[in-house]
């Protein structure tokens, strides 16, 4: 399930570094500065997480979303910032599965850029069958 | 030759389906140019000085004759008639009207080609070998390795935003023709107790900071090819610097961290990655490399050649290189004729060329980092055939190696990034040593210009090295010895104050007339340089 928009009356996200301190809360934040492993250890408790791009060219929210995917969070993952519609099908193959972008993004470009690749030659954090195991079964 | 099976076709139609939407809007007006370009860059497009560029993948360097023929097509229909190979083994194309390109996409998805992550901070175009399958000295053919990394890196989602360009080499043979050192992972496929594997240097590279890339693991199982290289990029993604764009390489993190914590970090990245399942079954593997085949040769072809015409033999000698088949040789096509453009080609020689794969070669044809073309198993007995038909077409030029063999960036004539121009300067070397007999006595000599610091010409790794600077609103000319791409692999030293046009000239024929008086037996020009040092080369040159 994709969602577009934040939705309303949740619990704000806190900072990284207050999470650590005070570590009740179940909505963070991490910058894209920011090590994604830090939260490993409380992510059964964690219902959002939600990962900061700032610009839409700085990718290191993607390796965020795989590493906390690849540990096992099943949460909530928010790609919030300069998120634009050419990257929603990539942080989604990258275990994000809700978006906060910027600048509102026109709901049938999402859906077209969703629904353009098939299949996808790699194993990510979205559960599809890579292009090599179609081949061989 | 790898065949597209339905799932690679369709993953190009995809793409062309997108780009030609991108395209649309962008001419409707309902993107403006910046939201537009990272998409035209993720396709190849890059807008230089005068017109749009197209920059068109070639993964491998390898093609068939098919394809070599759209080639010309495009270089026909929507360019001025010509294309201009490229240092990645690609072809790019200088004068693409904006509307043309999905157009021109589609042309290329039809022959089973792209232009994919030629651009952008993603992987781009996996180069290798230009003799792999052919060479009489490599291991293994590498490239059925290039191509599950092909796939592997195509549309990543995770290194799709990296903090820079990210280019990956593979080869297997001692001797090392596509600057694996100099890339920032160079993959060697080494053998271990009689097994396979790959060695990996990360964190080579030219620019502006050039660095020869340091060895982080001997001998990497290949069933773990694509999980360690995931961790090598998850790494750089992570932590490369994102606050510079001159220091963004993963040159500079590797530099920075030191060899020994990155390997580091990258093993503790590996022991979990490897844990995802991400490598294909060697079966997939098996898939591919059936694909790279030998083609069959004529095993009985015969091993003389008739060298009665004295300018055939020449070319011979310099331009046909030794195959792993009896009978058989690789034929190395110079794009560097006297007074032309590096690189460059028109559409009537690249359809003689893929004329030439489909008759003699077994429909193949190879795309070096030298700019140059190979055909890569043609029997001795038809070289001479090839050659009058080459010969006719301007293209068989016996400078393979020698001081006129240039690799030139396109510099200020086309490109926005440079400084200053370096196809004129190509040119009025190649006349300066246009006497074939002097360049043969010089024997082999790489020469590379670069027309900026960004060293597109890889100028660093030339061993004579030429980059032109912007000197108070005037083009200047720096010159470099000792560099080396190949597996002596060195990076040049400047040789001090730069030169104009002419100069530079002058200069060059200083320093190997120098050569010429300094040089042992057996020594090739870097050879010298290397055990006599800059300071007579100095001395000449400056006085």
């Amino acid at each position: 399930m994709v969602e577009h928009l934040q939705a309303d009356g949740e619990e704000p996200c806190v900072t990284l570094d207050a999470f650590l301190d005070q570590s009740n809360a179940t909505a963070v934040r991490l910058e894209s500065d920011e090590d994604a492993r830090a939260l490993i250890p409380f992510l059964d408790r964690l219902k959002l997480i939600e990962v900061a791009f700032p610009k839409f060219r700085d990718g290191r929210g993607y390796s965020s979303g795989r590493i906390l995917r690849e540990a096992g969070f099943t949460g909530e993952l928010r790609a919030q910032g300069d998120v634009l519609v050419d990257q929603i099908a990539y942080l989604k193959r990258c275990g994000f599965d809700s978006f906060a972008p910027e600048k509102t993004l026109n709901p049938a470009d999402v859906e077209a850029a969703l629904s353009r690749w098939p299949e996808h030659y790699q194993g990510a954090a979205d559960g599809a069958v890579p292009i090599w195991k179609l081949r061989h079964g | 030759m790898y065949k597209y099976d339905e799932y690679d076709q369709q993953m190009v139609d995809a793409r062309v389906a997108e780009f030609a939407d991108q395209v649309k809007r962008r001419l409707a007006g309902e993107i403006t140019e910046d939201q537009f370009k990272p998409l035209r860059l993720m396709n190849g497009l890059y807008l230089q000085l005068h017109a749009y560029m197209l920059r068109v993948a070639v993964p491998y360097g390898t093609l068939e004759s098919r394809q070599m023929r759209m080639l010309a097509h495009i270089a026909r229909k929507y360019d001025r008639d010509y294309g201009h190979f490229t240092t990645r083994q690609n072809i790019q194309y200088n004068w693409i009207k904006l509307e043309d390109a999905p157009a021109i996409l589609a042309d290329l998805a039809s022959v089973e080609m792209h232009a994919i992550q030629t651009s952008g901070n993603c992987i781009r175009n996996i180069s290798s070998d230009q003799w792999a399958g052919a060479a009489a000295d490599e291991l293994t053919d590498p490239r059925p390795w290039a191509e599950l990394l092909r796939q592997w890196s195509s549309f990543h989602p995770e290194f799709s935003y990296l903090p820079r360009k990210f280019k990956i080499a593979v080869i297997a043979a001692e001797e090392d023709r596509a600057a694996m050192r100099l890339h920032d992972i160079g993959i060697q496929i080494v053998e271990k107790d009689g097994v396979h594997g790959a060695a990996f240097y990360v964190g080579g590279g030219m620019g502006r900071t050039p660095m020869i890339a340091p060895l982080i693991k001997d001998f990497v199982p290949l069933d773990d090819l694509l999980s360690y290289t995931e961790a090598c990029l998850r790494v750089y993604n992570r932590y490369g610097r994102r606050d510079n764009i001159y220091k963004a390489r993963i040159k500079i993190l590797i530099h920075e961290l030191g060899a020994d914590e990155y390997r580091r970090q990258v093993e503790e990245e590996f022991a979990h990655v490897k844990s995802l399942g991400i490598d294909p079954p060697k079966a997939e593997f098996d898939r591919i490399a059936a694909q790279f085949a030998m083609p069959p040769l004529d095993a009985s072809a015969p091993d003389a050649i008739d060298r009665g015409d004295p300018d055939f033999a020449v070319w011979v000698d310099q331009n046909v290189a030794a195959h792993k088949v009896a009978g058989h040789a690789i034929v190395n096509i110079s794009l560097k004729p006297l007074g032309g453009i590096p690189g460059d080609a028109s559409s009537a020689q690249i359809d003689l060329m893929a004329d030439l794969a489909e008759r003699y070669s077994h429909d193949e044809l190879r795309v070096t980092h030298a700019q140059n073309i190979v055909l890569p198993h043609v029997r001795k007995a038809d070289l001479f055939a090839i050659w009058q038909a080459l010969d006719a077409a301007g293209l068989a030029t016996p400078n393979l190696d020698l001081i006129s063999d240039i690799i030139a960036c396109p510099g200020l004539d086309y490109c926005s990034l440079a400084n200053a121009r370096s196809i004129p300067v190509a040119q009025k070397i190649a006349q300066r040593f246009a006497d074939p007999a002097r360049q043969r006595d010089l024997g082999e000599l790489k020469l590379k210009i670069s027309g900026c610091i960004n060293a597109c010409g890889h100028h660093h790794a030339g061993h004579i090295g030429i980059l032109g600077v912007d000197r108070k609103g005037t083009e200047n000319y720096q010159l470099l010895l000792g560099g080396s791409g190949a597996e002596d692999v060195s990076l040049g030293t400047i040789t001090g104050p730069g030169f104009d046009e002419d100069g530079i000239v002058d200069a060059i024929e200083r320093v190997t007339d120098k050569y010429l008086a300094e040089r042992a037996d057996g020594e090739r020009f870097v050879d010298t340089y290397r055990r006599v040092g800059m300071a007579p080369f100095k001395e000449a040159i400056y006085g």
